[in-house]
């Protein structure tokens, strides 16, 4: 069983139209470099599913973005996307803006294959005025409470990008925080992983090691090592935010994205694109945020 | 210099708002309510819990900005996923920033203007709806006036209010609790007739008219209303030595101001 791939292979999975999971949280974890491959790409309208981050800005500049499901973007030390911002007051794509709670009981249920799981999130907040397709529904027990119906979000294809991954789909995430990467591979319906590393099986068979692997390798389609692949987010412990390139980036939005895209984009495979941005040794120093 | 500073007064007011609250996770964004939880768990409230800003809970408040050799002192996990949780369970007090405020106590984190093309397009409506149907919210507002404070409906809700014309069946949701908002010029509560928003103590110098002129809407003023208590000595050194020695607190509030307004100022 061998799954280790190219991300030209995950690529070749899409298709335009389909709804995407992209892992990570705000400016940490984030599968960029996949994200700048499928910026090359003729691909397009996309749903994306995201705890957002530089993934959405970039993706929504490029135009691939047709609906977007989602409780924030941000890349934390840089509070607003400047990219995602331009795109949603332009009216450039459809939104389901949902709480980020709710966000995790939509992938919950369609990890679980429900149509829906029963909260009080979303009552009386434009959450529900504006998503009129969520409905409510009434407890059949004593209690009677009405609650919202959040809708299973089904996705077809989830990208997580993690610390250490092998050739059967085994992964760690080694910083503190797996945010909600496993549910996202758990809603999809195939699931790929761009790594910093890929090791032997033997590397895993560690009990402390063990209680970092939130994704079992049934989820994974496909691994594809990506060495600084979350550039220029964050991915602890190994490398802090590029917050001097958060910036240039987030000024890219106004009228420079060409000229992002030409430096750091076209043309660039993974090595170039490190190289650009300062080389590995700049990469390794880049200091773990701290909050 | 009249020996404190309005941030350091309002980081002793945002402290006073988790006091009463037991041993519960205190959610602070943003500086002036992370060193107000800090200050609390400090000195009245040391049940608080709190987390890094990140994963992990630690057992005293991390000092903020540049920590030096200082290692937060870990006492368990609070990854994002359980936070979750324990909003569902309403084991949490929140103390936020939002950009609009109405006379309900909604508040707006998402867009400015129209939904579709807002003018502004802010974060996203993040946890706030959950947050405020779940556990306690408080909240710090560092420019108080009309803007954030407006009349009519902030323009997209976010945070959930006592307004009842937006309640499933006009009932009031069962764990809505909004507590505090600490300004730069008062400090108001819910406690009003039917939770209208009433002030509670106004900052040195400030008078009850000059927060109304500041607000979009039509507040309710305590019996006897006082000036807010000044900070301690001890209360000073916590957020001075312990808290925030780097005073990153002097960028919370713009100029700086003092505490007690100088004489022609």
């Amino acid at each position: 069983m061998n799954k280790v791939c190219a991300i030209e292979d995950i690529l070749d999975s899409l298709q335009s139209g389909m709804t995407l999971g992209v892992g990570g949280w705000g400016g940490r974890r984030k599968p960029m470099a996949f994200v700048r491959e499928l910026l090359k790409t003729g691909l397009k309208d996309f749903t994306v599913v995201s705890y957002g981050g530089p993934d959405v800005g970039m993706l929504a500049s490029a135009g691939k973005i047709r609906k977007l499901i989602f409780g924030f973007v941000s890349m934390d030390l840089v509070p607003l996307e400047a990219h995602f911002r331009a795109a949603r007051q332009a009216g450039a794509f459809a939104v389901m803006e949902i709480d980020e709670g709710m966000l995790q009981l939509g992938l919950k249920a369609a990890a679980q294959r429900l149509p829906f799981l029963p909260t009080r999130v979303g009552f009386a907040s434009d959450v529900l005025t504006t998503n009129p397709d969520i409905k409510t529904v009434t407890s059949p027990y004593a209690d009677g409470e009405t609650l919202v119906a959040m809708p299973a979000l089904p996705i077809d294809v989830s990208i997580c990008h993690v610390n250490a991954a092998d050739a059967s789909g085994n992964s760690r995430i080694s910083g503190p925080d797996p945010f909600f990467d496993e549910w996202l591979c758990r809603a999809a319906e195939c699931a790929y992983l761009t790594t910093e590393v890929l090791v032997d099986a033997d590397a895993f068979n560690d009990p402390l090691s063990a209680l970092q692997m939130p994704i079992e390798r049934s989820l994974v389609r496909g691994v594809a090592l990506a060495p600084y692949g979350a550039h220029p987010t964050s991915c602890a412990p190994a490398y802090g935010m590029d917050i001097g390139h958060m910036r240039e980036y987030s000024a890219a939005a106004k009228g420079a994205w060409a000229a992002y895209l030409g430096r750091y984009v076209i043309g660039k495979d993974l090595d170039a694109y490190v190289a650009e941005v300062g080389g590995a040794a700049a990469i390794d120093a880049l200091p773990l945020p701290v909050f | 210099m009249s020996g404190f500073t309005l941030a350091e007064l309002c980081v002793c007011c945002a402290a006073e708002a988790f006091r009463a609250d037991g041993e519960v996770l205190a959610t602070s964004i943003g500086l002036v309510p992370r060193l107000g939880a800090g200050l609390a768990k400090l000195s009245f409230a040391p049940q608080l819990m709190m987390t890094d800003g990140e994963a992990y809970l630690v057992s005293e408040p991390v000092p903020v900005g540049p920590r030096g050799d200082y290692q937060p002192k870990i006492e368990g996990l609070m990854t994002y996923e359980r936070v979750f949780d324990i909003i569902y369970r309403g084991k949490r007090h929140a103390m936020v920033t939002p950009v609009q405020v109405d006379r309900f106590g909604q508040m707006n984190i998402s867009v400015i203007g129209d939904y579709a093309k807002p003018k502004t397009a802010l974060l996203g409506v993040r946890g706030y709806p959950g947050n405020t149907v779940n556990n306690a919210n408080s909240m710090f507002i560092p420019n108080h006036g009309k803007r954030t404070f407006v009349a009519g409906e902030v323009d997209m809700v976010s945070g959930v209010g006592y307004n009842p014309a937006r309640w499933p069946g006009g009932v009031k949701p069962r764990y809505l609790d909004l507590r505090r908002i600490i300004t730069n010029l008062a400090v108001m509560d819910f406690q009003g007739p039917d939770n209208r928003i009433r002030v509670i103590s106004l900052h040195p110098g400030v008078s009850f008219a000059q927060v109304q002129d500041n607000t979009g809407f039509e507040l309710v003023a305590m019996d006897g209303l006082g000036t807010t208590p000044p900070p301690t000595q001890a209360q000073l050194s916590l957020i001075r030595k312990r808290l925030d020695p780097h005073n990153q607190r002097a960028r919370a509030i713009p100029g700086d101001p003092p505490g007690i307004p100088q004489a022609g100022g």
